[in-house]
């Protein structure tokens, strides 16, 4: 079933919101991942506000979905989807990054909401994968999703993964690569070229769905189309711009980890509308 | 009767299949090796081969302790705490998942495969990392124990199996516990700490000195980490001088932790310590490698005497 136009409107607004919200977070930590958490953005926010069965007064929902951020660094973005279900009080964005702060810098299972603690990069989908199995095991419903960056993907446990999940016929997995093409050192291709990502995870075994990746309305239908498919798990190679929505942060490697400073952040403050 | 130890946990593995619906067991392509293929063959929609790949192993086994289960992931201890160690860190420990490492071929008991197979550093990995446990047992029916302790004990934990077969020690009725260990031999002169075949050489080495006039106590520490420090407390007040002996390198093992207790209470007795040293090993048959690197009983004879002639000063 298609989402409705006003649907999408509505969730485009809570993604400006948050892309705001998330580096306002990382402008307090003065340290943080602007460029990776707004690349997520669309990703994250459609996951968590339309289309996951998470709720906070079910927190242990033997059947809710599952989500791992396989890339943690984005963390901030999934800390204010979280807060917006209702896992972590409004105001914990002030705390990003703070000692004793539920907001760690990479996910914590400390933290209400999170299913899979993340950090080192190359192991989500494995987990990810455990959990498909796992609740398939117990004939639950529940859809796991996996999101792992671009860059992650030159980590060799992505492949270990990408190579067993098919064996398992996880049609109850997803993974989705925020494919932003710059990571901390440069673009994808100067730093490691990925060549035919899609003909490599088909060539895996996996249905594999190019989307452009802050489009709702297609993200949506990918994730219609990854439901669909039977007997097979789904790879969405979401094509996204790192530091979307702020323009001198788009596609800068720079902007991959480091502290915003005042005058950078107020000006992508202005661009994204301000604060209301 | 006396059973390899890695037969011993696959016989175990699969009973408690019976008992425990939620356990699921994965292999890296050794389960004929590791004998997780006993189980393997009994509840093969529980059983996983993930194939020559422990990074996805462990990872998989973290996801699946995520959703309900106790998972076991299995392979050679060199690969298991090494490859796994990634996920044994950031998703295992760190999220304090029900997962349960074990490491099959310990020390040098897969002899002729040689340095790259031996396994001596995989306690101190193991045992730096916040929320797992260890136990290492030093016979059949220790090992039957603890793969069923793991079972039960909610969290991550590390059992030390070997390839070989290890002489009996205890009676079928004995009683273990984690975070314990157990005076197998009483001494009055010099404690010897052990833990897996080291147990049985510290045995061997009591006899041989009990003609030259020294009284050797023997303690099976099978459980590294909790570790009994009340144990080694009381030993070391008793005898005065003690020892320690593990197949695995004298760093950041068994002996660091019974050092580390030692230290810490101010106890101030002499400590000796056997393990290899520093140093790779080679292929060979494994009771010449236990020779040759200093893991046999004259090597633990050799270290009781330099700590009683330490006392005495």
């Amino acid at each position: 079933m298609s989402i409705s136009q006003s649907r999408i409107s509505e969730l485009e607004e809570l993604c400006r919101r948050f892309r705001i919200d998330v580096l306002t977070g990382i402008h307090a930590a003065q340290s943080g991942h602007p460029g990776g958490s707004l690349s997520v953005c669309e990703i994250v926010t459609l996951l968590y506000q339309e289309r996951m069965n998470v709720s906070a007064q079910r927190p242990d929902d033997p059947d809710r979905d599952r989500f791992v951020l396989s890339k943690g660094h984005a963390a901030p973005m999934l800390y204010r989807n979280l807060i917006e279900k209702g896992f972590l009080p409004a105001d914990s964005m002030n705390t990003l990054r703070q000692t004793g702060s539920l907001l760690q810098g990479h996910p914590t299972l400390h933290t209400p909401g999170i299913d899979m603690p993340a950090g080192p990069l190359g192991i989500g989908l494995s987990a990810a994968q455990g959990m498909a199995i796992g609740l398939k095991m117990n004939g639950s419903p529940a859809r796991v999703y996996a999101v792992l960056g671009d860059g992650e993907l030159q980590e060799g446990c992505v492949w270990e993964a990408a190579t067993s999940a098919p064996k398992f016929e996880l049609d109850n997995l997803c993974a989705i690569v925020d494919m932003n093409h710059v990571q901390l050192d440069g673009t994808t291709d100067e730093v490691m070229p990925q060549r035919d990502l899609a003909a490599k995870w088909r060539a895996f075994g996996w249905n594999v769905i190019e989307c452009p990746g802050h489009d709702i309305a297609a993200l949506d239908a990918a994730f219609d189309a990854a439901e669909a498919a039977k007997g097979v798990p789904t790879v969405i190679l979401a094509d996204t711009i790192k530091g979307k929505g702020v323009s001198f942060m788009e596609g800068q490697a720079g902007w991959h980890g480091k502290a915003i400073d005042d005058e950078s952040f107020k000006k992508a403050i202005e661009e994204l509308g301000g604060a209301d | 009767m006396a059973k390899a130890i890695r037969q011993v946990y696959g016989e175990a593995l699969a009973e408690l299949g019976a008992v425990n619906k939620n356990v699921v067991v994965l292999d890296a392509d050794l389960s004929g090796s590791t004998k997780s293929g006993i189980f393997g063959k009994q509840y093969p929609e529980r059983f996983f081969n993930m194939g020559i790949a422990e990074s996805n192993m462990v990872a998989t086994a973290a996801g699946l302790a995520a959703v309900g289960k106790v998972a076991f992931v299995n392979t050679f201890t060199v690969f298991l705490t090494t490859l796994g160690l990634i996920a044994t860190r950031g998703q295992v420990c760190y999220g304090n998942l029900n997962v349960k490492l074990a490491g099959a071929y310990c020390g040098v008991s897969d002899a002729l495969d040689g340095a790259s197979h031996h396994a001596l550093e995989d306690i101190a990995n193991m045992r730096s990392l916040p929320n797992m446990r260890i136990l290492c047992p030093a016979d059949a029916t220790c090992a039957k124990w603890a793969t069923f302790c793991a079972a039960e004990t909610e969290g991550p934990m590390y059992l030390r199996l070997s390839r070989e077969v290890y002489p009996d020690l205890y009676g079928a009725d004995a009683k273990f516990e984690l975070g314990r260990g157990a005076v197998v031999r009483e001494g009055a002169d010099v404690t010897v700490i052990a833990c897996g075949i080291m147990v049985h050489k510290a045995i061997e080495a009591a006899e041989m000195l009990k003609d030259k006039g020294i009284s050797v106590q023997v303690v099976d520490m099978y459980s590294i980490k909790p570790i009994d420090a009340e144990l080694i407390l009381r030993c070391a007040a008793r005898t005065g001088a003690v020892v320690t002996a593990e197949e695995h390198c004298v760093t950041g093992g068994l002996g660091s932790a019974v050092a580390e207790v030692l230290a810490h209470a101010g106890a101030g007795v002499p400590v000796e310590f056997v393990g290899t040293q520093n140093t790779f090993t080679e292929t060979g048959k494994y009771a010449d490698l236990l020779h040759i690197y200093g893991l046999d009983a004259e090597a633990v004879a050799a270290a009781v005497q330099r700590a009683a002639e330490r006392k005495k000063k």
